[in-house]
């Protein structure tokens, strides 16, 4: 029989460490990778088609489904490239509880990433422990918009509603003891507010945990220490951002640079690897979860302070109260208009960036004047570190492969859109 | 782990949106002065920096944003491509249109594949994103890919190793020919895919419809089934607010 040197091996679509839909075709010596050319499309919904034939505010949905373990940040790239070209001026309060969801979600993605690369490369109880607390974040997007996942919060010129005084409660159910139930329903006696603190108070703890299982531990290490090194040049010239550009060394986040909403205002810091590794991708993203927490916080105690409105009261662009519309002729037409044809957008084009959980989250819209975008494209950061696949597994094993899918914290919804 | 253990030229200044229309003009003036009039400078309501170029200046201006210390553009954050066939068109006139609803006011002609022997020449555009991270700036430059079918762009793979997709999704969705690709196949779309999806005169909808026949025991194409309608026509309106006077203050 003749000797095979190297052959070609299909990963996916249907593998559960593809993260979804990857089809990634290896070429494979022996267990060494040579080339990898992932193939993607599988979950292309032609979202920027379709936002092309929609008023503005009809696609603030989609964008909840592209990456859709971090909802509200994708919708913020898009509400904020909108305000850009309409020159809104967003109400402070708003601007708070934005940055607070964002960073909500930014623990909430961590969380997933953390849980699911976890899992991957064989450390299954960090997907038990990060799901746990991935619930009770799961819970403010539900007490504030009414869904758990696409929540559509986010409208250009603020917030969709203010934070509810009261948090829903469990009910009574055979499926749990009294004592049980008592539990659960003590942190949710209060408001929203008092129920993130909690979470805020409690979840430093839980990295710990998390850190105690993983950081050093010798399996952990021996799977991500030296994994598809990227260099900061390289890393620059591939289009990386986020954690990944950071991991590699390179001190760059939106947040501080470029400050969007009121960034400026909170006090954090950003974690830099060293050695652009998965190992030091991984220390970046936990380390970014304590300071994410540290935001909340901040935004915790300046939203207890200072109540005020939430959404400009600008009604061109936002829909007047229910109790306006019911004896000002105006409020009636602009509700009216509002809502069957929208608002129209001065011709021009804008593009927004914001510090993605993963990476640099771009929306680009071009207007021609009209109720609809004329082109809306989405910069998503999965997309330009996915690309970069072969580059990184060339030379590693096969089961490295599986890590490198992991550190990229590739997610198909916005890969594909 | 060191936290901010960077290399020193990794730092970049901290930017508030106040000094940062500073920091286009100062480097639109550097911009200007290099490149002379291989570059127009469009006007922005947004406080951005955007040029339009010869597609043929392309490499040439692209190299040495990059190389160029003055400029520094050392990431390709985006490619965007760019269809302007439907641009400033609105989907149903109020004055001409007939009471019978809004699917018959809406003119249609779709194509798979547009085999027109050429373009209008600001019909396809690709568009740019750079940044700069020494720098702390972005800029944006538009080129029109002329009037040939298909259209044609120089890729700037070789300048920017991150285009490779990026130039592939435009290729795939618009139909722009990168010259110099190393690998320009279709990304997105399903395999033998025909048409570009994301041309103005491909239908939202597609063109055929894919289902499986249990009698044959194969995939079958056939053409779509559903009717195209819009729900909301699009309207563009004039708005006073955004007058041309204003907007060439940048």
């Amino acid at each position: 029989m003749a000797e095979i040197q190297s052959y070609t091996m299909n990963f996916g679509p249907q593998h559960p460490a593809a993260h979804g839909v990857l089809r990634l075709v290896l070429e494979i010596e022996g267990e060494t990778i040579q080339r990898a050319d992932p193939h993607v499309g599988l979950l292309h919904r032609g979202t920027e088609k379709l936002a092309e034939t929609k008023p503005f505010n009809q696609s603030i949905g989609y964008m909840d489904r592209l990456d859709y373990v971090s909802m509200m940040c994708n919708e913020h790239g898009y509400v904020l490239a909108i305000e850009k070209l309409l020159g809104v001026e967003v109400p402070i309060r708003a601007q708070y509880i934005r940055v607070m969801f964002d960073e909500i979600t930014r623990i909430l993605n961590h969380l997933m990433w953390l849980g699911a690369h976890g899992l991957d490369i064989g450390a299954m109880t960090m997907f038990l422990y990060c799901f746990r607390e991935r619930e009770d974040l799961m819970d403010c997007y539900e007490a504030v918009s009414g869904t758990r996942m696409h929540a559509t919060y986010y409208r250009p010129g603020g917030v969709y509603r203010d934070l509810p005084d009261s948090m829903p409660k469990y009910a009574e159910s055979k499926f749990r003891s009294k004592k049980e139930l008592d539990r659960m329903n003590s942190v949710r006696a209060g408001s929203l507010l008092d129920f993130i603190e909690d979470f805020t108070n409690r979840f430093p703890k839980c990295v710990d945990e998390y850190e105690t299982l993983l950081t050093d531990n010798r399996i952990w290490k021996q799977r991500t220490v030296n994994i598809a090194v990227v260099s900061p040049e390289r890393a620059m010239q591939l289009g990386f951002t986020g954690p990944m550009l950071r991991g590699s060394g390179i001190e760059w986040d939106l947040r501080k640079k470029q400050p969007y909403e009121i960034y400026n205002l909170v006090d954090f810091d950003i974690p830099v690897g060293v050695n652009g590794d998965c190992y030091d991708r991984y220390l970046v993203r936990v380390e970014e979860m304590r300071q994410s927490n540290r935001i909340v916080k901040q935004c915790i105690d300046w939203l207890r302070d200072n109540p005020g409105p939430v959404i400009t009261e600008d009604h061109k662009i936002t829909p007047p109260t229910r109790v306006e519309m019911k004896d000002d002729m105006e409020s009636l037409i602009h509700h009216f208009k509002l809502f069957t044809e929208g608002y129209c957008v001065p011709e021009g084009e804008s593009y927004a960036a914001i510090e993605h959980p993963k990476g640099e989250f771009g929306v680009y819209i071009v207007s021609d004047g009209a109720n609809k975008p004329y082109r809306v494209k989405i910069r998503a950061p999965g997309f330009a570190h996915l690309s970069s696949m072969s580059e990184m597994v060339e030379g590693h094993m096969l089961a490295d492969v599986v890590a490198v899918i992991g550190t990229q914290d590739i997610v198909f919804g916005e890969v594909d859109r | 782990m060191a936290s901010s253990s960077c290399r020193e030229r990794f730092v970049a200044p901290l930017r508030s949106p106040d000094n940062m229309s500073d920091q286009n003009e100062k480097m639109a003036n550097k911009i200007e002065a290099r490149f002379g009039d291989q570059i127009i400078r469009v006007p922005s309501t947004c406080h951005e920096l955007t040029y339009e170029l010869n597609k043929d200046d392309l490499l040439e201006v692209a190299t040495a944003l990059r190389n160029e210390a003055d400029f520094g553009f050392e990431m390709l954050i985006d490619v965007c491509g760019l269809d302007y066939l439907h641009y400033g068109h609105t989907e149903w006139e109020t004055k001409s249109a007939s009471g019978t609803g809004f699917s018959r006011g809406v003119k249609r002609k779709s194509v798979i594949l547009d085999e027109a022997d050429e373009f209008d020449p600001k019909r396809f555009a690709v568009v740019y994103h750079l940044l700069s991270i020494q720098n702390n700036i972005r800029l944006r430059l538009r080129v029109y890919a002329g009037i040939t079918n298909p259209p044609i762009v120089k890729s700037v793979v070789d300048i920017w190793n991150g285009a490779n997709w990026f130039e592939r999704e435009a290729f795939d969705l618009f139909g722009i020919i990168f010259e110099g690709h190393p690998d320009l196949r279709r990304i997105l779309t399903d395999y033998g895919f025909i048409g570009h999806p994301f041309r103005k005169d491909f239908p939202v909808m597609g063109n055929v419809e894919v289902s499986y026949d249990t009698e044959q025991g194969r995939v079958m194409y056939k053409p779509v089934s559903i009717e195209p309608r819009t729900l909301v026509p699009r309207t563009i309106r004039d708005d006073n607010r955004y007058s041309t006077d204003l907007k060439d203050a940048n």
